[in-house]
């Protein structure tokens, strides 16, 4: 071969490598954290500090990812899942943010824990146009998709939940006398503008006992037994589950049987309604969007059987009862969804892209007729609820399943 | 005399060269000095930040340095003088749309204040009565910040979002970076300033006090104004603190100022050497990374490793980072004999 054929072949090599080279990079896009085998996936969670209890999703997720690379990964790319703590603090959880995005440089950051933790690190996730996907907070203010456009909620928010309750009491008792408990914190506080929102100019009216407890308190006793010397009718139950155990036994001791609304945070079987009494807890109205795993009625339930193998063969000590084990299962599913969705166009754009074009999706555990749904102008995933009623030892199901969708 | 007490007149066997013992030689400054000039221009923005952040903590580390190493009184409660300055500095901000720098002296103002009052009656109290009255301090802070009467003003329990600075006059570099050399020059301000507090007369009568308090007002010093003074400053060097954590964090919120960070500060000094005002740094170091190591080592069990660690620090040098530095010290003046 002369020099000359000699360089025209190599040169038509090379321009075949680079035409084929293209190609494959049209196809293929990536921002920094994801390439042809990985997925870098960032997370933040209180395992340590006073809410440590629910350190036990950053777990789940963990066990869940693992599961997904042993099935072979999303698209041929495994998932490396990186899941810092933050003490529920919110310098820390600054840190740890930027420890993740410039240090670890991973895509997104999925499922942060806490209103207060996301709030210190919304902005900066905005700022740099880093997905903060799937927020773990019930809290109204993440579904504002015009101001930041990277963050997006998934559960009901707290809001909702309320103003579900109190369009119910609107309708079925109109001259209800209504006594409310809450918890003093955002949480609490959260509920309780719904329910007023909910009953708008009544509201005043309506509310003739409102009472306040600290998380710090041993008992709420005291505070039961003032809503019940009000005279009210109807009780609107905020607060967490060693509380609301609390006073749905006290209520009974007392001989107080008003219509009784327990907030889902407090909804649990095993954790809740058990240590209660059952007979005590009859009659209750409470709301769900997922299956709680201590219901009986579920036993045969072809996700919670799935929910079991998994936790079998890679969570085996996880607390059953737990439902913040459902709940990081039912998220996971979610994340795994929406990186599906993204194909070969790992960019935090279409990631975002992706995530707000969910149409009725239902991942697994959801109760029948719960569906993830989201679009451009709508950053909460899941916006609807079942209202349920207590009999026997099951929650049972009543009513179409209700929407109350509230913007941030 | 309480236990605390005698930790206190134990512990910083400072009394050998009182003056001197409390800061590092010239060279030695300005090494660290030059590594704090150097250092941000070679790393990412993520270390710059954790920088800032160190800088900041140092501070406040500084501040219960001063209380505690050098007028001997204990607080439990810097972490509530440290959330005013932050919320200061934040409501300022976002409120009046005032300028940061200028925050910063008021937020160290405002402290300065709340701490002199808090020492009047403080004042009546000593040792581990009075860790006890700032410890109720710093958890009732975080409740305060939640009451409804201020939410206009702090934002409840969702807190306030700050803004980051630009750097000024279009200079080339990085919010992260300016935030760090504005933090530095600030914080090289009041390191030097607190060293001259501690070597001019008022500095004396607070250390007369923490030794004997009955012969130093035997000597003519009015105790209970030294005693509200330190308080004060060391509340008001917190403040400043705290005004330039909220902006370098960018948000305060309640859960932020828990008594957990109180507690940090006292552990950076211990770890840092009481007294010894350069430990502040060290001490800022190990309540930064330690627990992120910690964590590293075992999430699971990351408590229990930092008291671990914690544990061997306080087991083999028991007087922090001082004691660290006077060995090193001994070892290059027998280097340069031989």
């Amino acid at each position: 071969m002369s020099p000359t054929r000699q360089l025209a072949v190599l040169a038509a090599a090379f321009a075949l490598v680079t035409a084929s080279g293209s190609a494959a990079l049209a196809q293929k896009k990536y921002d920094i954290g994801a390439t042809d085998t990985e997925i870098k996936i960032g997370n933040i969670m209180p395992y340590s500090g006073p809410a440590s209890a629910y350190g036990v999703i950053g777990r789940t997720e963990t066990a869940y990812f693992k599961m997904i690379n042993d099935q072979g990964g999303i698209n041929g790319r495994k998932i490396n899942f990186v899941s810092y703590d933050d003490a529920y603090s919110p310098p820390k959880t600054v840190e740890q943010a930027r420890k993740l995005v410039e240090s670890d440089e991973v895509l997104l950051i999925f499922n942060s824990l806490g209103t207060p933790p996301n709030s210190a690190i919304q902005k900066y996730m905005n700022q740099k146009k880093v997905p903060q996907l799937f927020v773990a907070t019930g809290a109204t203010k993440w579904n504002d998709p015009q101001n930041f456009p990277w963050t997006m909620g998934w559960q009901p928010n707290y809001q909702s939940e309320t103003i579900i309750y109190a369009k119910y009491i609107l309708k079925h008792n109109p001259n209800a006398k209504i006594a409310v408990l809450y918890q003093n914190d955002d949480y609490g506080k959260d509920y309780l503008k719904g329910f007023k929102d909910g009953l708008g100019a009544k509201a005043a009216s309506m509310i003739v006992a409102e009472d306040s407890y600290e998380v710090s308190e041993p008992t709420i006793d005291s505070h039961i037994v003032r809503l019940k010397a009000s005279g009210a009718d109807v009780f609107m139950n905020i607060t967490t589950p060693k509380f609301a155990a609390q006073a749905i036994k006290k209520n009974a001791e007392l001989g107080w049987k008003p219509l009784h609304f327990l907030n889902n945070v407090s909804g649990s079987i095993g954790s809740v309604i058990k240590p209660a009494g059952f007979e005590n807890a009859q009659d209750i109205i409470s709301s769900q969007y997922f299956k709680d795993p201590t219901d009986a009625q579920w036993k045969t339930d072809k996700s919670m059987i799935a929910w079991n193998e998994f936790l079998d063969k890679y969570y085996p000590e996880a607390n059953r009862a737990d439902a913040s084990v459902m709940y990081a299962y039912i998220v996971s599913q979610g994340l795994v969804h929406v990186l599906k969705a993204c194909g070969d166009n790992l960019t935090r754009e279409n990631i975002m892209k992706q995530a707000a074009s969910i149409r009725d999706y239902e991942p697994g555990g959801l109760l029948p007729g719960v569906k993830v749904n989201t679009s451009a102008t709508d950053f909460a995933p899941l916006s609807q609820l079942q209202l349920i009623r207590f009999k026997g030892e099951t929650w049972e199901r009543f009513g179409e399943v209700l929407s109350g969708d509230v913007g941030g | 005399m309480s236990a605390a007490e005698e930790v206190v007149t134990e512990a910083p066997a400072v009394e050998a060269v009182p003056k001197r013992a409390m800061t590092l030689g010239y060279g030695t400054s300005l090494v660290v000095l030059a590594a704090l000039v150097i250092i941000p221009l070679l790393v990412k923005n993520f270390i710059i930040f954790q920088m800032t952040m160190l800088l900041i903590y140092a501070l406040a580390v500084l501040a219960l340095n001063i209380l505690t190493g050098g007028s001997g009184q204990f607080s439990l409660g810097q972490s509530a003088f440290y959330a005013v300055g932050a919320y200061t500095s934040a409501i300022l901000m976002e409120h009046a749309g005032m300028n940061y720098a200028l925050t910063l002296p008021i937020a160290g103002i405002i402290c300065f204040g709340f701490g002199f009052l808090f020492g009047q009656p403080a004042l009546r109290l000593s040792g581990v009565y009075l860790a006890l009255a700032t410890f109720a301090l710093a958890t009732a802070m975080p409740q305060l910040l939640k009451l409804g009467y201020f939410e206009h003003w702090t934002g409840g329990v969702q807190g306030l979002v700050v803004t980051k600075p630009d750097a000024p006059f279009g200079l080339p570099m990085s919010q992260d970076m300016w935030l760090y050399y504005f933090t530095l020059v600030v914080s090289i301000g009041i390191y030097i300033a607190s060293v001259n507090l501690l070597r001019s007369r008022s500095g004396r009568a607070f250390m007369a006090i923490r030794d004997n308090e009955i012969a130093a007002s035997a000597m003519g010093v009015d105790v209970a104004l030294y005693k509200t003074l330190a308080f004060g400053v060391s509340a008001g060097i917190t403040g400043v603190a705290g005004g330039l954590g909220a902006i370098a964090v960018q948000f305060v919120a309640p859960d932020g100022y828990t008594i957990q960070l109180a507690i940090s500060l006292f552990l950076g000094m211990v770890v840092g050497g009481v007294g010894w005002l350069p430990g502040s740094i060290v001490g800022s170091a190990f309540i930064i990374f330690v627990p992120n190591i910690a964590e590293g080592i075992s999430k699971g069990l990351s408590g229990a490793v930092f008291g671990v660690l914690l544990f061997l620090v306080i087991f083999l040098v028991p007087h922090g980072a001082r004691q660290v530095a006077i060995v090193a010290q001994q070892l290059i003046a027998k280097l340069k004999k031989n």
